[in-house]
């Protein structure tokens, strides 16, 4: 078989094992993605040298009999708003169309330091703002299961790169849905940790207070050891929680019964695509199936997380980017003037129209006058909705909803309706708010479309979650389906 | 409150935008004074929720102060944080003139 078909797990085994070579799986995804980017565009960049000689390095250590890592040989695709030392970190944005990071973020040292490799940069929605990287300042990505369709977003090309098998793991960061929105897309599994189990150092701020870098992969297996290699303790990240580091492939296999399920019922509500509704209560029914109990749970004060959320992360963002001044890094305009106008014209040339969106109505709900009417208020929603899921999981174990209220649509179709791409977002943003997990699986297929299920589990439960997901992927009538391209 | 109400002018959009230092065309001003409004009444549903007496969520995980150790580490040196730079002089950043 060709290594690029092979989960991460098994590709490292295999590398282990002396079965397969790292050169010889570096270049089949290498040779995979020659052929598949002039549809898919997954990629900003890809590091065809570098991962060759790391790739041999690997080889050599397994020769010499010495210890190789979890991740031995294995392709990592990374969201291009992680920073990689001495290579193109854009955030999709010509204000940092040519910034090379002088730095790793943890992540990715802890996935070299496990013998990953990073095979490549991936497209997204400008700065993560968006929700079918359409956004990008490089052009869409495609959804590998209708090439006229869009990914996802704003993980897009890590979506897509995992489930074109143009890489077996990737990397995104989900502030408002940006894992689970492409994974539902895509039909892969990602996972958004809860907030302060993953360092942030190296990401790029969107807005800091949601966002939490996570794994996508096309089984929960590898969903599960790519968290357990990134996740744990980092000083440099102050809200980086310091609890003992945790294997989160263990609690997989372990049935589900008596686990109690809540199917949260204002995310199933008015509004959800008839398809979407029907797989994810045929997913209940399926964990029913398998021992688990599920009942229906009411949180309607969810239906206020929306516009909630929106209002924090553009006012983090208004602040986040203001960094961008066209001196330290970055774009900055030819014209000669003074201080406010290159800093203003920095801004007007390197800023695509959703981030300068989010940019200006963050500054106006931040503004004297407006501050206690929309961020003030946010704050406070975001209480609410942290109290009612704590009151839900007194109840349930996890809860289940659908990740999207609708298919991917097509490139296009939504992307001059700013409101109309947020409410895409409705079923993703409460658990930011709350800051809890979420793992996003496929559920089923409507027309040859992906459908994704999330699983939302109380602070840390990560295990919880994905043994859900595991569980329900093993009975699927779908298990290894991959698109056709 | 009627959903035909205006939360915001163009001239307040101009004023906004240039708080955050970001030039817009004529045609930005007025597609965002469009769009804004139309956002803006959306968001107008928090007013439903009653928030009396509810503390704002400043951040989700109860952490205070995380202090470290004032010690002296290795910093990036000159020639790398000016890797970056669009402009430069010497061991400077070169910023627009501010007077």
């Amino acid at each position: 078989m060709e290594p690029y078909k092979l989960g991460a797990w098994e590709i490292s085994q295999k590398i282990r094992n002396r079965e397969l070579t790292a050169r010889e799986c570096i270049v089949s995804f290498l040779s995979r993605i020659d052929s598949l980017e002039p549809k898919v565009k997954a990629y900003v960049s890809v590091l065809r040298e570098a991962v060759l000689k790391k790739a041999e390095k690997i080889d050599k250590k397994v020769k010499r009999g010495e210890r190789v890592g979890m991740l031995a040989g294995v392709a990592v695709a990374v969201k291009d708003n992680i920073c990689t030392k001495g290579v193109k970190t854009t955030c999709a944005s010509k204000i940092l169309e040519n910034f090379v990071p002088p730095y790793d973020a943890t992540v990715v040292e802890r996935i070299e330091a496990e013998d990953g490799i990073v095979i490549g940069k991936t497209n997204m929605d400008e700065f993560a703002m968006g929700s079918s990287t359409e956004t990008s300042y490089f052009g869409p990505t495609r959804n590998p299961w209708d090439l006229s369709r869009v990914p996802g977003g704003s993980s897009g090309g890590s979506a897509a790169a995992v489930s074109a098998q143009e890489a077996p793991l990737a990397l995104g960061s989900d502030t408002g849905g940006s894992i689970r929105c492409p994974a539902s897309f895509c039909g892969v599994v990602g996972l958004k940790p809860t907030y302060g189990l993953v360092s942030r150092y190296g990401l790029i701020a969107y807005a800091n207070s949601l966002e939490q870098i996570g794994p996508l992969a096309r089984g929960t297996y590898d969903c599960a050891l790519l968290l357990s290699v990134i996740g744990g303790y980092d000083e440099r990240d102050s809200t980086s929680v310091n609890r003992a580091p945790r294997d989160y492939t263990r609690s997989l296999g372990k049935d589900l019964r008596g686990l109690k399920v809540g199917v949260l019922r204002e995310l199933i509500g008015l509004g959800t695509d008839e398809a979407v509704v029907k797989a994810v209560l045929e997913c209940a029914s399926k964990l029913e199936e398998m021992g688990a109990l599920c009942q229906e749970i009411s949180l309607p004060v969810l239906s206020y997380a929306l516009p909630a959320y929106y209002l924090i992360a553009m006012s983090e963002a208004s602040s986040n980017l203001a960094r961008y001044d066209g001196v330290r890094y970055g774009y900055r305009t030819e014209v000669d003037l003074d201080w406010n106008q290159v800093f203003s014209k920095s801004r007007r040339e390197g800023f695509g129209a959703e981030v300068k969106r989010r940019i200006i109505l963050g500054t106006y709900a931040l503004s004297a006058g407006y501050y206690d009417r929309f961020f003030l208020k946010s704050l406070k929603v975001a209480t609410l909705i942290k109290r009612s899921f704590e009151k839900a999981f007194q109840q349930v174990d996890v809860l289940l909803a659908p990740t999207m209220p609708l298919l991917p649509f097509r490139l296009g179709e939504k992307i001059d309706n700013p409101l109309a791409l947020y409410m895409c977002d409705v079923d993703t943003v409460p658990v930011n708010l709350a800051g809890l997990p979420a793992v996003s699986f496929p559920c089923g297929f409507h027309q040859g479309l992906p459908i994704g299920a999330q699983v939302i589990a109380p602070p840390f439960r990560e295990d919880l979650a994905l043994q859900v997901s595991f569980a329900y992927e093993q009975a699927a009538a779908f298990k290894g389906r991959t698109p056709t391209l | 409150m009627a959903l035909s109400k205006r939360h915001i002018s163009k001239e307040e959009v101009e004023h906004v935008a240039w708080l955050a230092r970001l030039e817009l065309s004529e045609e930005e001003k007025e597609l965002y004074t469009q769009q804004f409004n139309d956002i803006l009444d959306y968001f107008q549903k928090l007013n439903e929720l009653d928030t009396e007496g509810v503390p704002p969520t400043l951040h989700v995980l109860e952490l205070v102060n995380v202090f470290r150790k004032d010690e002296v580490k290795p910093s990036l040196p000159p020639e790398e944080a000016l890797a970056n730079a669009p402009r430069k002089r010497g061991r400077f950043f070169e910023a627009p003139r501010i007077l």
